[in-house]
């Protein structure tokens, strides 16, 4: 435990680790929080075209505190950053950009979590069910983990309570349907979820933050990892 | 000609009537008919039924006066029930979530169905289009099982998404020609369109009114047939580019209560997506 608080990875890193899962021309939406810092770290000569369920596609970088004065307060993304317009951007309307999300034409959907199965059931949108009338979270975020051809999932490895994340069985409300995440990205590993859609057949550990042993990360999560043949150090 | 074009905000809700369902848009200020939710504000009418994507906490415009579905929320009486994907704060203003308490002492008054963004899209497009419902695999094995029918087809699992006719869409648009013909300008449109399109009454607060034919018909966004009312926002009124920049300056100048939206993602617990 200790040994997470000194060495785990950063949000950054994770980010970084994301950005090296897409090829050229994909269309990638990134939900809040770490998700959202993925779009810093594509290598340049790829082209990734960012989908925000606002309906926005293609849209260009953020701005930051200094340039405030540039923004248009009618151009933003789905976590409301405001974004520079980039040559080629699509607006549309919610509905189609629901559209290209539960229509499979979005390549990957990035979310953060609470809680992911061994069975790649995604909790994030409440922590107990049922929710109190002020606590809905929902947003885009059952849309996101169904629609996508690649659900990837963005958490640290263990909660701010120290628990494991990544669980056997659910204890939160589920997002969007059972047994749709691919892929989750943490600050100590990589984990295949294996196995197609709606059958997924338990978790694969691919790579280890450095300095880091399968045994140790095993240890800290709560679900059952199989440990890859090929075991790999965290590639950036 | 049979005219749309209505002078006062306050004539274009008069029929509001008690019980009534309003659709409409939000999603930071761009999209959401803030005049047209200050006269609703203002009217006396109770138990209506609001359906959109998010009933924030928080209001838009920080010391700018604003109004959204939120307000009404907090006007005793007047909302008996809320179909939304969010209510969750997260704005906050001068550094703390001002409104929280006083919103969620509403809302424990308040019937809340908490749905998904998409779910709102497929009742709404299913009433646009009168379709009996949609089938979606979103929301299998979720709580979403409560609140629709489930069908097996081609061995696979879907949720049935019943149609759900608003009485009176709000809508906010940049142009409207005098037909009723809408253009929207960037993220304006967002659940505009659709709400346009599914709604009984649908009323357009819009920025700018011309002439049949200065819009071109490859660049109408809501065709006039969806729209039955069109009222323009006073130059600098609420909800205007004048507007904007004011509210621009407020909320991301120096000192703006909002400035953190645009510092750097923080990592840890993302709330939802």
């Amino acid at each position: 435990m200790e040994k997470y608080q000194a060495e785990k990875l950063t949000s950054e890193t994770i980010a970084m680790r994301i950005a090296k899962e897409f090829k050229d021309g994909d269309y990638v939406n990134l939900g809040r929080g770490i998700p959202g810092l993925v779009a810093n770290f594509v290598p340049s000569g790829v082209d990734i075209y960012w989908h925000g369920e606002n309906g926005i596609l293609g849209y260009g970088t953020a701005y930051t505190l200094d340039e405030w004065e540039e923004i248009d307060l009618c151009v933003h993304n789905s976590s409301i950053q405001y974004v520079r317009e980039k040559p080629g951007m699509a607006m549309f309307d919610f509905v189609e950009a629901f559209n290209m999300l539960r229509g499979h034409h979005i390549d990957a959907g990035v979310l953060g979590g609470f809680q992911v199965s061994e069975r790649g059931d995604l909790a994030n949108w409440a922590s107990e069910y049922p929710v109190p009338p002020w606590g809905i979270g929902i947003g885009g975020a059952f849309e996101l983990v169904v629609g996508p051809k690649r659900c990837i999932v963005a958490i640290t490895h263990l909660d701010k309570n120290r628990k494991s994340k990544i669980v056997r069985e659910l204890t939160m409300p589920l997002t969007g349907a059972p047994q749709y995440v691919d892929l989750i990205v943490t600050d100590l590993a990589v984990i295949e979820v294996k196995g197609p859609k709606g059958k997924k057949e338990g978790l694969v550990l691919r790579e280890v933050a450095p300095g880091w042993t399968a045994e140790e990360v095993q240890a800290l999560t709560d679900a059952k990892l199989k440990i890859a043949s090929d075991l790999k150090t965290y590639e950036l | 000609m049979k005219t749309k074009i209505l002078n006062s905000f306050d004539e274009a809700v008069a029929d509001v009537f008690d019980g009534a369902v309003i659709a409409f848009s939000t999603f930071g200020p761009a999209s959401q008919a803030m005049n047209l939710w200050e006269a609703l504000y203002k009217k006396d009418v109770k138990d209506l039924t609001l359906v959109g994507n998010m009933v924030m906490p928080i209001r838009e415009g920080g010391i700018l006066p604003t109004y959204g579905p939120t307000d009404c929320v907090l006007q005793p009486g007047k909302v008996k029930k809320i179909i939304t994907g969010f209510t969750t704060g997260v704005y906050t203003r001068d550094g703390k979530e001002t409104r929280n308490e006083e919103f969620e002492t509403a809302l424990k008054n308040i019937e809340v169905v908490p749905t998904t963004f998409g779910s709102i899209c497929t009742r709404l497009e299913a009433a646009a289009c009168g379709y009996g419902g949609i089938l979606t695999p979103v929301g299998v094995g979720t709580f979403l099982e409560e609140q629709c029918e489930k069908f097996v087809i081609d061995g696979k699992e879907y949720l049935l998404e019943k149609p759900l006719v608003p009485d009176f869409g709000f809508v906010k648009a940049w142009k409207a020609d005098k037909l009723g013909n809408l253009v929207y300008y960037r993220g304006q449109r967002l659940h505009n369109p659709l709400v346009a399109r599914a709604s009984r009454v649908t009323i357009a607060e819009v920025l700018e009114i011309v002439e049949p034919g200065e819009i071109d018909p490859d660049h109408v966004h809501t065709p006039h047939i969806y729209v039955d009312r069109v009222v323009k926002v006073p130059k600098g009124g609420m909800g205007s580019f004048e507007w904007n920049e004011v509210l621009k300056v407020i909320s991301y100048g120096p000192g703006g209560f909002r400035r953190r939206l645009l510092e750097p993602v923080s990592g840890g617990m993302s709330k939802n997506e």
